[in-house]
C-alpha cells in the first residue's frame, strides 16, 4: 500500500476511537511534557548561569599583568613565576598594542586605589575602582538603587551597600548626594636647568625627569548603591567599595604602586598600570588571545578552566533530568502498546477483511505501526507545547517568589529548537517502538480465524 | 475438459485441525477441477467442509495435504506475499455477512482493494463509480453500510469484489443473511455479471433450490468429502 493511503487509513482509524486514542496520545504528551519541562529547566539554568557569568565579564576576559608583579593570591613566588628583570611595564603603549590583537574588543586598565572619602563630616578610608562603561551590562547593577553612571566620564560614584551603611544609616538616601574623594595625584617632572644637576646626581645622567605626588580632592555625586561587588573574585582584584567611571578614574592620575618601578626604569612620563583587562569577542577566543599576550611577554590569568568544569556539571545535571523525564515517556509507551493490542482484538474482523482483499502482512503491520507513529507524533507536538507551558509556569512562579524576596525575576527554563525537535522525534520513535509488537501480532493473524471473529 | 480451459484444479486436498489431542479433518482428499467461466455451487450441510475448501481455493488458508493449482501455480507452495497478491489480483470475495467496514462509506469500501493494489487515485475513482453503477448503487456511494439494507450491502460487497476485475469470484453463502427474494436478486445479478464478464464463480451454499436455479454445476460435500459432482444444464 502507498504511504499516503496508509497514512490516511491510519488517521481515519484513530479518529474512529477518538476518546481512547486521544487519551493514549495525551499520555504520550504528558510524558514528552515532563521530559521537555525537565530538560528545559536544565538548559534554562545552564543558560542563566552562562549568561550571568558571561555578563560578569569573568569568562570573556584575560587579565594581564607585568611579569614583574604577577603572582597568584597567597602563593609564594616559584622559580617559574620569579620576576623577570627585563619584562615590560603595562603602559599606554602596551594597552594600544593589546587592543589591536585579533578578537579583542576592549582593553582597559585596572585602576584601583585606597583613599579617603569624606561625607557629612565623616572621613572613611576605602578602596576605589574604576569601571569601564561595558560594566553597565554585566548584570551586577541589575538591582541597583539609583542608576548607573550617566556617561563614561561623569563625575559620579556608585557605592557598595556595606560602605554606604558606614556613611549613612539609610544607604538609599545617599543617592544624589555629593562626597569628596581625597587622593594622591601622580605628575611627571621634566628636567629643568635648576634641578638638572641634582637629578643627574641622583638618577645618573641620561635618565628622564622624576615624578611628583600631589594631594588632591574631587567632588563626586553618588548616583547609585549596589548590594553586590561587581569586581569580586577577578584574579583577586576585588573588594572595592566605591566605583567611578573608568575615564574619570584615569583622569585623576592617581599614583599607582607601579609608578615607582616605571620611574626607576626611566618611563616616568607615561602612566603605568597594575593590570589590564582584555575583553575578547567570546569565551572561545580566550585561549588564542591569552597565548598571543603571553608571547608579548606578559603574565595572564583567565577563568577558562572554570567554564569547562561548569559545562561538565550541567551536562551531568541534564543527563539525570533527561532520564527522569524519559521514565514518564516509557510509561506512556506502555499505554500505546495497550491501546493497540486492544485495537487488534476489536479489529480482528477488519484485519481478516483486509487480508481477504489482498493486504499483505506488511500492509496490516504497517497500518498499526503508522497508527502508533501518528499517536507519537501528535503526542510529541502536544507534549512540547505542554512542556513549554510548564516551563513558562515554573519561570513565572520563580519570578513571583524572587520579587517577594526583593530580587529581580529570572527565566529559569528555556526550550531551544533542538530540544523541541528532538522531543518530537524521540516521542515518535518511542511510539513506533511500542507499536512494533502490536503491529507484528496483527500482521500474523490468520485471515480465516480473523474473519470468523464476531 | 481440456487443459487449456481448466482454471483451477484441487488435487486430493485435505485440511486438518488439531483440537488438543483430537485431529479434525474438515476437508478430506477432495479433488475438483474448475473450468474458466463456470458457475459452480459447493453444496452441503453445515460442517460439511465447503467453506474450508472455498477458503483454501481463495488463498485464505492452506491445505495440510494435496495441491490447489490456479493457472498451473500451486497455492500451497506460494509464500505469504504471493498468496496475498493472488487474492488481490485474481480473486474477488463475497461473504455471508457482507463484511463491509462499518466506519467507511460504500465508496471507500469498494475502493479498498484498489488502494491495496496501489492503483492510481484517478483510476480508482473511475473504477469505483463503474463497479457501483454495475450493481445499481451509484446513488448510495456516500452512505455507510449501516444506512443500507441487507441486499444493498451485499450488492456493495459484490461491487468491492468486482472492482479489481478478478478472474474468479468466491461467494461464501452470499444469500445466507438475506430474505429469499433479495437472495434471488443477488444471485441474478451474479449470473448477469458472470455472463457479461465471463468470470468463474464458485459459490458455497446450503440452499439446494438456489444452487439448482443459478449454478451450472453442483459439487456436493458431506463430512469433508466430495460425494457428487455434476453438470446441471
Amino acid at each position: 500500500m502507498k504511504t499516503r493511503d496508509l497514512s490516511e487509513l491510519a488517521v481515519r482509524n484513530l479518529r474512529e476511537a477518538v476518546l481512547r486514542n486521544s487519551l493514549t496520545t495525551l499520555g504520550v504528551a504528558v510524558g514528552v511534557a515532563s521530559l521537555v519541562a525537565m530538560l528545559s529547566l536544565g538548559v534554562g539554568l545552564q543558560a542563566l548561569a552562562s549568561q550571568r557569568l558571561t555578563r560578569s565579564g569573568l569568562f570573556d576576559a584575560v587579565f594581564v599583568t607585568s611579569q614583574r608583579n604577577f603572582r597568584g593570591p597567597g602563593r609564594p613566588p616559584s622559580a617559574e613565576s620569579k620576576p623577570k628583570q627585563n619584562s615590560r611595564i603595562l603602559d599606554e603603549d602596551v594597552r594600544q598594542q593589546l587592543s589591536k590583537l585579533s578578537n579583542v574588543t576592549e582593553v582597559y586598565p585596572q585602576i584601583r586605589f585606597v583613599t579617603d572619602v569624606r561625607y557629612a563630616g565623616k572621613t572613611e578610608s576605602t578602596a576605589v575602582l574604576g569601571l569601564p562603561d561595558s560594566s553597565r551590562s554585566s548584570g551586577a547593577f541589575d538591582g541597583i538603587t539609583g542608576a548607573f553612571f550617566s556617561s563614561p566620564s561623569a563625575e559620579e560614584a556608585i557605592l557598595q551597600i556595606d560602605f554606604a551603611k558606614v556613611l549613612a544609616e539609610q544607604p538609599a538616601s545617599l543617592v544624589g548626594k555629593e562626597l569628596i574623594l581625597r587622593y594622591a595625584e601622580r605628575a611627571a617632572l621634566s628636567k629643568n636647568a635648576d634641578d638638572e644637576d641634582l637629578l643627574d646626581s641622583m638618577m645618573g645622567s641620561g635618565k628622564p625627569g622624576g615624578i611628583s605626588i600631589v594631594p588632591r580632592e574631587k567632588k563626586l555625586r553618588v548616583v547609585g548603591v549596589i548590594e553586590s561587588d561587581p569586581s569580586a573574585g577577578i584574579g583577586g582584584f576585588g573588594g572595592a567599595r566605591v566605583y567611578l567611571p573608568l575615564k574619570t578614574a584615569e583622569q585623576l592620575h592617581v599614583a599607582q604602586p607601579d609608578d615607582l618601578q616605571a620611574f626607576l626604569s626611566g618611563n616616568s612620563a607615561k602612566p603605568a598600570y597594575m593590570a589590564l583587562t582584555v575583553r575578547v569577542r567570546s569565551p572561545k577566543d580566550v585561549l588564542q588571545v591569552e597565548t598571543a599576550i603571553k608571547e608579548l611577554g606578559f603574565a595572564t590569568f583567565s577563568l577558562l578552566d572554570a567554564t569547562k568544569g561548569l559545562r561538565l556539571v550541567f551536562t551531568v545535571f541534564d543527563l539525570f533530568l533527561g532520564l527522569f523525564g524519559s521514565l514518564a515517556l516509557t510509561v506512556a509507551s506502555l499505554g500505546i502498546i495497550n491501546t493497540l493490542v486492544m485495537a487488534i482484538l476489536e479489529r480482528r474482523r477488519e484485519i481478516g477483511i483486509l487480508k481477504a482483499l489482498g493486504a499483505t502482512n506488511l500492509d496490516v503491520g504497517s497500518l498499526f505501526f503508522a497508527e502508533a507513529g501518528v499517536m507519537g507524533l501528535f503526542g510529541g507536538l502536544f507534549g512540547v507545547a505542554l512542556g513549554w507551558l510548564i516551563g513558562r509556569a515554573l519561570s513565572w512562579g520563580t519570578t513571583i517568589y524572587l520579587h517577594s524576596q526583593n530580587l529581580p525575576g529570572v527565566k529559569i527554563t528555556y526550550v531551544p529548537w533542538w530540544l523541541a525537535f528532538g522531543a518530537i522525534v524521540f516521542a515518535t520513535a518511542v511510539s513506533l517502538g511500542a507499536g512494533l509488537y502490536p503491529a507484528a501480532r496483527a500482521a500474523r493473524l490468520n485471515p480465516v480465524e480473523a474473519l470468523r471473529y464476531e | 475438459m481440456t487443459t487449456a480451459t481448466i482454471f483451477l484444479e484441487a488435487e486430493s486436498v485435505s485440511r486438518e485441525y488439531r483440537l488438543g489431542e483430537t485431529i479434525i479433518r474438515a476437508v478430506d482428499a477432495v479433488s475438483l477441477t474448475v473450468e474458466k467461466g463456470e458457475f459452480i455451487a459447493l453444496l452441503g450441510s453445515s460442517g460439511s467442509g465447503k467453506s474450508t475448501l472455498l477458503s483454501m481455493m481463495a488463498g485464505l488458508d492452506r491445505p495440510t495435504a494435496g495441491a490447489i493449482r490456479v493457472r498451473e501455480r500451486n497455492l500451497a507452495e506460494l509464500g505469504a506475499n504471493d498468496l496475498a497478491r493472488y487474492r488481490r489480483e485474481t480473486v474477488g470475495m463475497v461473504f455471508q455477512s457482507f463484511n463491509l467496514l462499518p466506519r467507511m462509506t460504500l465508496e471507500e469500501n469498494v475502493e479498498l482493494p484498489l488502494r491495496l493494489a496501489e492503483v492510481d487515485r484517478h483510476d480508482r475513482t473511475l473504477r469505483v463509480g463503474e463497479a457501483l453503477e454495475r450493481v445499481g448503487l451509484g446513488a448510495r456511494r456516500r452512505h455507510r453500510p449501516s444506512e443500507l439494507s441487507g441486499g444493498e450491502q451485499q450488492r456493495g460487497a459484490l461491487a468491492r469484489a468486482l472492482v479489481n476485475r478478478p478472474a474468479i469470484l468466491f461467494a461464501d453463502e452470499p444469500t445466507g443473511n438475506l430474505d429469499s427474494v433479495t437472495g434471488e436478486q443477488i444471485l441474478l445479478l451474479l449470473g448477469e455479471i458472470q455472463a457479461s464478464l465471463g468470470m468463474t464463480i464458485i459459490m458455497v451454499t446450503h440452499e439446494r433450490p438456489l444452487a439448482e436455479k443459478f449454478a451450472n454445476r453442483i459439487a456436493l460435500l458431506s463430512d469433508g468429502r466430495l460425494v457428487s459432482d455434476g453438470v446441471q444444464r
